[in-house]
């Protein structure tokens, strides 16, 4: 039987202070107040404080989420605190403007030729640079100040330093096509590219190995006629160099990655495909979504870093955990939305149905947004909630008497850690950890869970969400008791 | 408070009047609710939306509220709120709830 | 406090929904004016 395992996945962060001003939050709130513009910008933080930042590392997978120190994690440095780690890396921002003129093919990106030039000579040394092409970095060199004054153009920072480059619109007056938007769809591009890269060449694959790339970002690239149009992940599949696939992006909110697993999962049980890439960029418009608490708290803006990941699903190779698609939970249209019940529906009713119990589950995987993130601007630890809501269930259903609750989160749950996008948070961001634990022996089940708030479209007033099992492999098993 | 939410209060409390009209919030946190609750009573305190400078002064719960709680059916309790019960803090609510939309309206 | 009334029920993702708030609100012979849901998150 083809059962799919995932055999790798990477994640990359990408520290972009002078793109924060761009998220959606920052572009209402700043340009309103030059004493909040002020202050937002003496709060920006430094690449070396962003790499050493141990969320990040947990992010990268130096380090597990439970091994994390106790907070404030602010100043304090965690993991191997170095630039590349676990199956990734942080690129600074002079990097990332010029990965995103490299992987720009239509010239909506204009760079000054100091700032074209540090970020070539950079990447020309990047372990990935062989792969990227370069050259359409020195051909974005031009006139930034012409460019900044064009009309509906973005100007690029680098930090809180002056303008070092441009982005222009497609179209002057397609919504759908305006310099923000592009520079929302180019950044996911860019960074969802990255982590592509580091997942084929960390791992010696062959990159026509892979025969199809689905895309579960947040971003709906389009036009007018079209504006959630999507397949931003064949685009990523050309930038990274995987000739022979295809691919298409799956849509649902922050709940997307672990429908795009389970589709990745199928095809390969299905036998249509034998190599699928799950993967996701990061979202520019929630960059500094919460600066206001962070400010209020004199903290620094911390929602400065975009997500990026992949991870490639393929059929049963006796190592690499299972993804065990008889455990997909979903939420059904009658389940009603109360966050105990969609809890039931993702989490109770699969394990029910495949004779297992709560604690037969290691590690639960949800909503991992990092609480030192949402915490100042009132939004509480949402992780925490979620296992708590979990454990409760778990205690009523009779799985764990009700003063193990406490023991159950701490456990079973973990901190968050994982940048305010939600696509990230849902699970994805716990993959390699999973992958590591699960194929040392330490775990055997991990169950990922995955919300996702699409009342917000104000098409119904429901919610989604949907789970599933990762596995250790039996045949793993099988091969350390016959030692 | 999200735009559109003020704009509905707005219009509500302009058909309805003070008196019939009811808001019941469900934030997760004394803070958020506490904030919902002033923006609800004495207007936005951001000033990004309708209720921008606008003194609704309409009665604010938050759901987990004793007196609602007493309202509710116990098999509807059960369903839509249950264990959320224990997970959120109640009475911080309230309290949160109460003060915001009572008080001198000094919320974070 | 509820009986009689028009309730608007603004709910968030992360506590109570709206539409859990609703049905409660409903049950306890209120009419549900409005309601909505957050996500801060």
């Amino acid at each position: 039987m083809n059962a799919p395992v995932v055999v790798a996945a990477t994640q990359v962060l990408a520290h972009v202070p002078g793109m924060v001003r761009h998220g959606s939050k920052p572009s209402r709130e700043l340009p309103k107040d030059a004493e909040v513009e002020r202050k937002f910008l003496e709060s920006l933080r430094t690449f070396d404080e962003a790499v050493a930042y141990p969320p990040h590392q947990a992010y990268l997978s130096t380090l597990h989420p439970r091994a994390l120190p106790e907070r404030p994690w602010v100043g304090t440095t965690g993991g191997s605190a170095s630039r590349f780690g676990g199956g990734g890396e942080v690129m600074p921002e002079e990097e990332l403007l010029g990965l995103l003129a490299a992987v720009d093919e239509a010239g909506l990106v204009t760079l000054t030729p100091g700032l074209a030039e540090r970020a070539a000579a950079a990447l020309r040394t990047h372990p990935l640079g062989k792969h990227l092409a370069l050259d359409r970095i020195e051909r974005a060199v031009g006139d930034v100040g012409g460019a900044r004054e064009a009309p509906g153009s973005l100007a690029l920072h680098v930090g809180a330093g002056r303008a070092e480059g441009a982005v222009r619109p497609a179209d002057e007056v397609d919504q759908a096509l305006t310099a923000s938007v592009l520079l929302e769809n180019l950044s996911s591009k860019a960074t969802a590219t990255l982590a592509l890269l580091h997942l084929v060449h960390d791992h010696d694959l062959d990159p026509q190995s892979i025969d199809y790339v689905i895309g579960c970002g947040e971003e709906a690239i389009g036009d007018r006629y079209q504006r959630g149009g999507g397949n931003l992940a064949k685009a990523v599949a050309h930038a990274a160099g995987l000739s022979e696939a295809s691919g298409m992006d799956i849509k649902n909110f922050c709940a997307a990655p672990i429908p795009a697993l389970m589709v990745a999962a199928s095809l390969v049980q299905s036998g249509v495909f034998k190599r699928v890439a799950v993967v996701a960029g990061g979202s520019l418009a929630k960059l500094g979504m919460k600066f206001q608490g962070h400010l209020r708290n004199d903290l620094p803006v911390l929602e400065d870093v975009l997500g990026g990941v992949a991870a490639l699903v393929e059929a049963d190779d006796g190592v690499s955990p299972i993804l065990r698609l008889d455990s997909v939970g979903r939420h059904r249209v009658s389940a009603g939305g109360s966050a105990p019940q969609i809890m039931e529906a993702l989490a109770l009713e699969p394990l029910q149905r495949l004779g297992l119990t709560t604690t037969d589950v290691d590690d639960f995987a949800t909503e991992l947004h990092n609480p030192e993130i949402t915490e100042p601007q009132g939004s509480g630890n949402v992780p925490e909630r979620n296992y708590r809501t979990l454990a409760a269930l778990a205690s009523k259903r009779g799985d764990i008497a009700r003063e193990e609750i406490p023991a159950f989160v701490q456990t079973r749950g973990m901190p968050g850690f994982a940048p305010t996008q939600g696509h990230l948070a849902s699970g994805l961001c716990y993959l390699p950890h999973a992958l590591a634990r699960l194929t040392s022996g330490e775990a055997r089940r991990v169950m990922m869970i995955a919300k996702g708030s699409l009342f917000l479209g104000r098409m119904s007033q429901l919610s989604d969400g949907m789970s599933l099992l990762l596995e250790r492999n039996q045949g793993q098993e099988k091969g350390n008791q016959g030692e | 408070m999200d735009l559109d939410s003020q704009e509905q209060l707005l219009r509500l409390s302009e058909t309805h009047g003070r008196d019939d009209l009811v808001v019941v919030i469900g934030a997760p946190d004394p803070e958020s609710a506490a904030v919902t609750a002033e923006t609800i009573a004495k207007g936005d305190p951001s000033y990004a939306g309708a209720l921008a400078g606008v003194q609704l002064g309409l009665e604010v719960r938050h759901v987990l509220d004793e007196e609602i709680r007493q309202e509710v059916p116990d098999d509807i309790w059960d369903a839509q709120i249950g264990v959320m019960a224990d997970v959120l803090d109640g009475a911080a609510l309230t309290e949160a709830v109460a003060k915001a939309s009572q008080g001198d309206g000094a919320s974070g | 406090m509820l009986k009689g009334k028009q309730v608007v029920a603004l709910g968030e993702r992360d506590g109570v929904s709206g539409p859990a708030i609703a049905a409660c609100v409903e049950a306890a012979g209120g009419t549900v004016a409005f309601s909505a849901t957050e996500c801060f998150v």
